[in-house]
């Protein structure tokens, strides 16, 4: 499963990711792995990040992000591979050497320092002499001016976290960190936060590199992200790519909600794959099928599905499971959240927009499900359905 | 803290009065056994001490102290000792500048980078307290007799001359005092830098910080409160010791507490006491004036 994929068969984006020849700035990783005491963390990663992209890495606690994070930032030894940025090889520089800086989980400011110091820090370091407008500059850029006198106790988070992001950005590094920058604020200090990177990552253009556990957070800020699992990257793509098409069923369950039914593959139509699914035939459109034969899951999101009393809408070559029954209902607001089971006993999620134009259902009601053929996607059936299902217990943190 | 405390209080008014006042019954409960203690044998003893430094110098035990607030015994001591009392100020000023030298890079290693090694490391720094005090410094006294193997391989590497002695010396007594107060450095240093979180010193290198800047500008800062608590738990019982003078040097070298001990014994109670009050008095105002200067509030 080393797989740099994005996706093979989608048409190719104008986007920096697929880029073919590697930019003066380019951030890359090849061959990269990390042992701790015989555990393997990285396995043999390659990774190319683009200049100036927003790049996410995204993946579960132990999936090996920070310790890829930390391999960039020199304060972790790889095993084996090599880093790149641009020309130059920095897979052994010390940390102090290298045009990179980072935003720590939980910041680690130095408390012994006032907010002005802790910012000037890296610029004393290196022999900057008119630091003070610079970093005036920078309070402004997080608007925190005026703050310069405290200290980082006195500070609440999110303002300790935007002096961290400032410490590290007055530096204009080539490649900026962040290990988790927002675990430790609440959610909606962290909705906020992120709108405000985003903002601060377009301003100054200088390449990021983001390591979460939070897909939602990855998805609002990166143009580019690679979910990584149990050490290797599953897939890497725009969030629109990763969640249209995932490539695996652990990024189909990680990224969003899927759908994923035991089916068979039985033929082809044009450039449809013919698929079975317990007795029914589901069309995919082929650049949508991960594999061509044998056993798959057929997959599709909750909120491509819509529901119909049984029996009332015809196909219109609409994919469509009949016989089903409701068997849950949860009103959120924008939409209504159901469970339906199949005769299969399977249970399918379906979210349905709270719009009034279609019917809504109570539990034991019969219905039928459809969806549009260009929604469904085919992975292979080697996979476990319920890699990346999001577990409520759960602690997140440190990957 | 407060607010929440506040917020109790205002939204319960009226059952909480009686509550309230229970508890601060309970913490001067609690007070009372340490506070009679302190007041028995810490208050009583000092105000005696304080009493007795006033008293006529020409008074002895068997025809009694008269209290004359006779002043005059301070300028008196003070011109009579003036020399043991700056020796004793001068070796615990040495003895602690070696014991935060050694001690330092110990308690640095040991928090750092012991590892596995760590709770085993500093079971060997606490480990002379399992023998007493006087023991120990017996012991230094046979290491480093005439006749010892010390002084043997000394004088066969030149180091010493033929004549040369180890015990009886200012080094021996400092030497002493540096061993025997070297824990008393080791250990709240150990407790200071345990405590930096590693990724303080990771954020120094990630900003271009090499490893010797790192330690200056982040270590070293982060460290002040443990080598301002062991430079004092280390100069200010050293100030008072008289064990290692009178063990490991001679006459020579003698420090107030041997002349201070030396008096009471000979009944001279308003010398030797005028002598501790001017000590006291010298230790307090030395630790307020480097406390102040070494700013360590703003860190803890």
């Amino acid at each position: 499963m080393t797989m740099p994929a994005t996706s093979p068969t989608s048409p190719p984006r104008s986007g920096p990711e697929t880029s073919p020849t590697p930019r003066s700035g380019d951030l890359v990783l090849t061959g990269i792995s990390k042992d701790f005491g015989g555990q393997r963390a990285v396995d043999n990663l390659d990774l190319t990040v683009p200049e100036g992209a927003f790049f996410a890495l995204l993946g579960p606690s132990g999936c090996g992000k920070t310790t890829t994070l930390r391999m960039v930032a020199g304060l972790e030894e790889p095993s084996a591979g090599r880093i790149r940025l641009g020309e130059r090889e920095i897979t052994r520089l010390r940390p102090y050497k290298r045009p990179v800086n980072t935003v720590f989980q939980n910041y680690a400011l130095f408390p012994h320092l006032d907010i002005f110091e802790n910012i000037a820090f890296g610029l004393k370091r290196r022999g900057v002499k008119d630091f003070k407008p610079k970093v005036d500059e920078m309070l402004d850029l997080v608007e925190l001016g005026g703050y310069g006198k405290r200290r980082p106790g006195q500070l609440s988070g999110g303002q300790q976290q935007r002096v961290a992001l400032a410490r590290a950005l007055i530096n204009r590094p080539q490649v900026l960190l962040l290990d988790e920058p927002l675990g430790a604020l609440d959610l909606k200090l962290r909705r906020q936060m992120q709108l405000e990177l985003k903002r601060i990552q377009t301003e100054v253009g200088i390449t990021f590199v983001h390591v979460t556990h939070d897909q939602e957070e990855a998805m609002t800020m990166a143009d580019t992200i690679a979910v990584m699992n149990a050490g290797v990257i599953e897939q890497m793509g725009t969030p629109t790519e990763l969640y249209d098409l995932p490539a695996t069923t652990f990024v189909a369950n990680f990224l969003g909600q899927s759908n994923l039914v035991r089916a068979t593959i039985i033929g082809q139509a044009d450039q449809n794959l013919v698929v079975d699914v317990h007795g029914r035939k589901v069309t995919v459109p082929l650049p949508r099928c991960r594999v061509t034969e044998g056993d798959v899951w057929m997959g599709v999101r909750p909120e491509k599905v819509f529901l119909a009393r049984a029996g009332t809408e015809q196909s219109n070559g609409a994919n469509q499971l009949r016989g089903a029954v409701v068997t849950d209902v949860s009103y959120v607001g924008v939409s209504t959240q159901y469970l339906a089971r199949l005769p299969w006993d399977q249970e399918l999620t379906v979210f349905e927009q709270n719009t009034g134009a279609r019917d809504t259902f109570t539990v034991g009601d019969a219905v039928d499900l459809h969806w549009q053929p260009s929604h469904t996607f085919v992975l292979d059936a080697e996979q476990d359905a319920r890699a990346g299902v999001e577990k409520v217990d759960d602690p997140g943190g440190a990957g | 803290m407060s607010a929440v405390g506040q917020l109790g209080a205002a939204t319960a008014a009226p059952p909480a009065k009686t509550e309230r006042s229970g508890r601060r019954f309970t913490a001067y409960l609690l007070l009372l056994p340490g506070g009679l203690w302190l007041l028995l044998f810490f208050v009583v003893p000092l105000v005696s001490l304080l009493a007795a430094s006033l008293y006529d110098p020409n008074g002895s035990i068997e025809s009694g102290f008269k209290m004359t607030w006779h002043f005059q015994n301070f300028a008196d001591a003070m011109s009579d000792y003036a020399r043991p009392f700056g020796r004793s100020l001068w070796y615990s000023l040495i003895t602690t500048v070696f014991c935060l030298v050694l001690g330092y890079p110990l308690a640095y290693a040991i928090a750092m980078k012991a590892g596995r090694w760590k709770n085993l490391m500093l079971a060997l720094v606490i480990a002379p307290f399992f023998t007493s005090f006087l023991i120990r410094t017996l012991s230094w006294k046979l290491l480093l007799s005439d006749n010892g193997f010390v002084v043997d391989a000394l004088k066969w590497l030149h180091i010493l001359g033929p004549d040369g002695r180890l015990l009886a010396t200012t080094a021996a007594v400092v030497t002493g005092l540096t061993y025997n107060f070297l824990p008393f450095m080791v250990l709240p240093l150990y407790a200071s830098l345990e405590r930096i979180d590693p990724r303080l010193i990771e954020a120094g290198g990630d900003l271009f910080a090499g490893p010797l800047t790192t330690f200056r500008t982040v270590t070293l800062p982060l460290s002040m409160p443990g080598v301002v608590a062991g430079t004092l738990l280390t100069f200010i019982p050293a100030a008072g010791d008289y064990i290692n003078a009178q063990l490991l040097g001679t006459p020579k070298q003698r420090m107030i507490g041997n002349d201070i001990q030396r008096l009471f014994a000979a009944g001279a109670y308003p010398t030797a006491a005028a002598l501790s009050v001017t000590l006291m008095a010298a230790i307090v105002v030395l630790v307020l004036f480097y406390v102040r200067r070494a700013g360590t509030e703003e860190l803890v």
